[in-house]
């Protein structure tokens, strides 16, 4: 492994990218503090979409112009010093290489589109230039996560999505289970936030330095003294790389804190779409290859990360077999595909986690502005499932683009998610993760992702004929108002079904008789890492297709059980379908899955009421009003009790006042002849007059 | 007997002490006031006493501060006791108690 030499090149126009949504989010905000509601909805629309085209442009443009350069070429912007302490230095810089290119270009189309989206979703709402301040500003810090050129600032954007993750969920915050769900969201956000703190910490503490390009220099020049750098027999880059997982585990809801997610569909569609599927709760997945560099040092870390990743989306797919709500079902599919996205990043197929995150960006983003369509037509009424049906007649171009999503997502070639989901099946099996050998773990999590392949293809098949097909079990007076979207919104479903469709062959592997360009691409950004290759018994050929075979297989499959299982839903009959009586047949697992295997209620038993609890009597009866507040009232009482014994002396009479003076006067002369360096006061006065006879004397 | 500084001491110590148990013993209102300039001359006095001892004429503007401030507080003083007296009745401070919380 050669130690690359990278070449930064200085350029001004970085910021650019970063600074359009800012102005979107100035002016939008300062619209709604001066003009409330009756700030020109025209003016909100256009600012707030003009902006983010115009960071898309700059970062199309930044895309093309980088990957017209040698690979080992990238961009930086210093725009200022931000901190300096010591030797503690911290930059308001960007960093423009073939990552952040990427994730730049996901996150400023897919926003672009879904703020179209957003102008015809939110058309009657009073808090419609809000709404616009919060996505940009959402944009902003998204764009300073993925540009910023050390932790600390992606730390900044890290917790500014957090913020307008958690002001997005409760906008309709007057309906107290929506601020609820925010709140959820932030505070679970925290646990995850709080481990990536200490990742920072762990990383500054070794490495004194939180830059990111000097830091990866370090551990490429170093690489064998950071290998064995441990702290308490741990190594530093497993513990760094745990620490930093657990914010991605808040940050990107993966088990034991995915619980804000689900709740999170609270906040508008548009807000699901955006930071809830495309963009926010990828930044996890984004910062892992980010620290690429530090994790490939850590087989352990790694490990920790492909099976909490692959045990994520299988458990979270079996969630979404049951659910009802139309976004929720949705949103356990996307913590599934983000399971994906961890399983791709611990067995060191970064770039193929980037391109699922890439992938997914599209159809799952699609999937949800389909759902908010449907929403729509509805008249925000109804979001249950089984109580919808039909709705490709009523809907019929949300139902045309949903459908390009779905195939996409359970992995039906050639639309993008099987190439994405593909690449990390075969990539797991294939890993050269030395912890994940040596467990013979590579087999366990394949054989877990392409389950959770198949369940995947059962609930988002269900999710489809339960919606778009089969006959309406909508009532009469509501299905006579169902109609089709306005173009502000279907528009913007079509980009992204094209999206769903073309993105995948970005990265059609060899096999396929593709470049895999995406890989490629991404190459430079990551750190080296031994190719994956399969040890085994048959050719890699064979075995590769086999996998292919498989993974298709297992979409297939669900795709058929589901259809068998809702086949009452597509064709009325008599007797309940088969779904219903396998849910009959086991009622316990059926509760169990529909009621999320009760981890909301397992987490409000264990830690969330104990915690409550414990603040109201112990912080707050006890140690706040008894020792706080009884300290502060202890003080008050005690000078007002003094006080009530001193007036006694205040009784009116001058000459007592007179006495007490005197009196003072007296002891004072008293104390200081007592204490008096040449010891007691009458030894002192005796002296004194001496002397002053002596004087006298001697002046004769 | 030659008279020198300290029997002008001992006298401004009795002066005082005379003036200090007046302040302290009496209740006429007017006589405490005169008590009063009693103690400051008394200690007049003893700057004088000592200024002369010293040759330095110091104290002897001191004695001179000390009446002035002496004049302003018997003009004050008499003031208070005037207005006392139109609406009480009466100078015997024990009778006005008005001074209390």
């Amino acid at each position: 492994m050669a130690i690359e030499l990278i070449r930064a090149v200085d350029v001004n126009w970085i910021a650019f990218i970063v600074l359009f949504p800012f102005l979107g989010f100035l002016f939008n905000g300062l619209g709604y503090l001066v003009f409330r509601e009756r700030f020109p909805r025209w003016l909100s629309n256009w600012s707030a979409c003009l902006t983010i085209a115009a960071s898309f442009i700059f970062a199309a443009i930044g895309l093309y112009v980088i990957s017209q350069e040698p690979e080992d070429v990238y961009y930086v912007q210093k725009v200022f010093t931000w901190l300096s302490v010591g030797d503690f230095r911290a930059d308001f810089g960007f960093i423009f290489d073939h990552l952040s290119a990427i994730m730049c270009l996901v996150v400023t189309l897919v926003g672009l589109l879904i703020h179209i989206y957003a102008t015809g979703y939110m058309g009657h709402d009073p808090g419609y230039a809000r709404f616009f301040t919060y996505m940009n500003l959402f944009m902003f810090m998204m764009l300073i996560l993925v540009l910023a050129d050390n932790i600390v600032l992606l730390f900044v954007g890290w917790e500014g999505v957090g913020l307008c993750s958690y002001l997005l969920i409760g906008f309709w915050y007057e309906d107290w289970e929506k601020a609820r769900a925010g709140l959820k969201a932030f505070i679970v956000n925290r646990i995850g936030d709080f481990g990536f703190l200490l990742g920072i910490f762990t990383l500054f503490l070794f490495l004194h330095t939180v830059e990111l390009v000097p830091m990866k220099s370090w551990i490429a020049e170093h690489s064998g003294q950071f290998g064995h750098l441990t702290v308490l027999g741990v190594k530093v880059a497993t513990l760094a790389g745990i620490f930093l997982f657990i914010g991605a585990c808040g940050k990107s809801a993966q088990i034991p804190l995915y619980v804000w997610l689900p709740d999170a569909m609270a906040g508008p569609t548009p807000v699901s779409a955006l930071i809830h599927a495309a963009t926010m709760v990828t930044a996890g997945v984004y910062m892992i290859g980010r620290m690429s560099f530090v994790y490939v040092h850590s087989p352990v870390a790694l490990a920790v990360v492909a099976v909490i990743g692959a045990l994520t989306a299988l458990y979270a797919g079996t969630i979404g077999l049951t659910q009802k709500d139309i976004k929720r079902v949705l949103a356990y599919s996307t913590i599934s595909q983000l399971g994906y996205m961890f399983l791709a990043m611990g067995t060191m197929a970064f770039a193929s986690g980037i391109f699922h995150l890439f992938t997914h960006a599209f159809f799952k983003a699609l999937l949800f502005l389909g759902a908010g369509s449907v929403i729509v037509a509805y008249h925000h009424k109804e979001q249950d499932i089984t109580n919808m049906g039909g709705l490709s007649r009523y809907l019929p171009w949300t139902h045309r683009t949903v459908l390009i999503a779905f195939l996409a997502i359970i992995g039906i070639p050639p639309f993008a998610g099987f190439w994405s989901k593909d690449e990390i099946l075969f990539r797991a099996f294939a890993s050269s993760n030395q912890v994940l050998h040596k467990y013979h773990l590579n087999l366990l999590l394949w054989a877990i992702a392409v389950t959770a392949a198949l369940v995947t293809a059962i609930y988002m098949t269900r999710w489809m004929i339960l919606t778009f097909w089969g006959s309406s079990r909508t009532d009469e007076e509501t299905r006579h108002h169902l109609q089709e979207s306005p173009n502000s919104m279907i528009i913007p479903l079509g980009f992204l079904a094209a999206g769903s469709l073309l993105a995948g062959f970005l990265g059609v592997p060899a096999f396929f008789g593709g470049s895999n360009w995406f890989e490629h691409f991404l190459e430079p950004a990551f750190a080296a890492v031994p190719p994956a290759e399969i040890t085994g018994i048959l050719n890699e050929e064979f075995m590769e297709l086999v996998l292919v075979l498989m993974s298709v297989a297992a979409a297939a499959l669900g795709l058929l059980i589901a259809t068998a299982a809702y086949f009452d839903k597509l064709f009325p009959a008599e007797k309940p379908g088969l779904a219903d009586r396998i849910a009959d047949k086991v009622k316990p697992l059926y509760q169990l899955s529909y009621n999320k295997y009760y981890v909301d209620e397992i987490y409000d038993y264990t830690i969330v009421q104990p915690t409550l609890r414990g603040s109201y009597y112990f912080l707050f009866r006890f140690f706040d009003v008894m020792i706080i507040d009884g300290f502060v009232n202890g003080l008050a009482a005690l000078s007002a009790f003094t006080g009530r014994l001193l007036r006694r002396f205040q009784n009116g009479i001058v000459s007592n006042y007179l006495f007490f003076f005197v009196a003072g006067v007296v002891l004072i002369i008293f104390y200081m002849g007592a204490v008096g360096p040449t010891g007691g006061w009458a030894i002192t006065l005796k002296a004194l007059l001496k002397n002053l006879l002596s004087q006298i004397k001697n002046l004769r | 007997m030659i008279v020198g500084p300290q029997h002008f001491l001992v006298l401004s110590a009795v002066l005082f002490g005379i003036g200090l148990l007046g302040v302290l013993v009496r209740r006429n209102a007017v006589i405490i006031l005169m008590s009063i300039e009693l103690m400051l001359n008394s200690g007049n006095m003893a700057l004088v006493a000592f200024a002369r001892y010293w040759g330095n004429l110091t104290g002897q503007i001191f004695a001179f501060l000390v009446m002035v401030v002496a004049a302003c507080e018997v003009a004050v003083g008499l003031a208070i006791i005037l207005a006392l007296f139109r609406n009480k009745d009466t100078v015997d401070v024990d009778k006005i108690n008005i001074m209390k919380w």
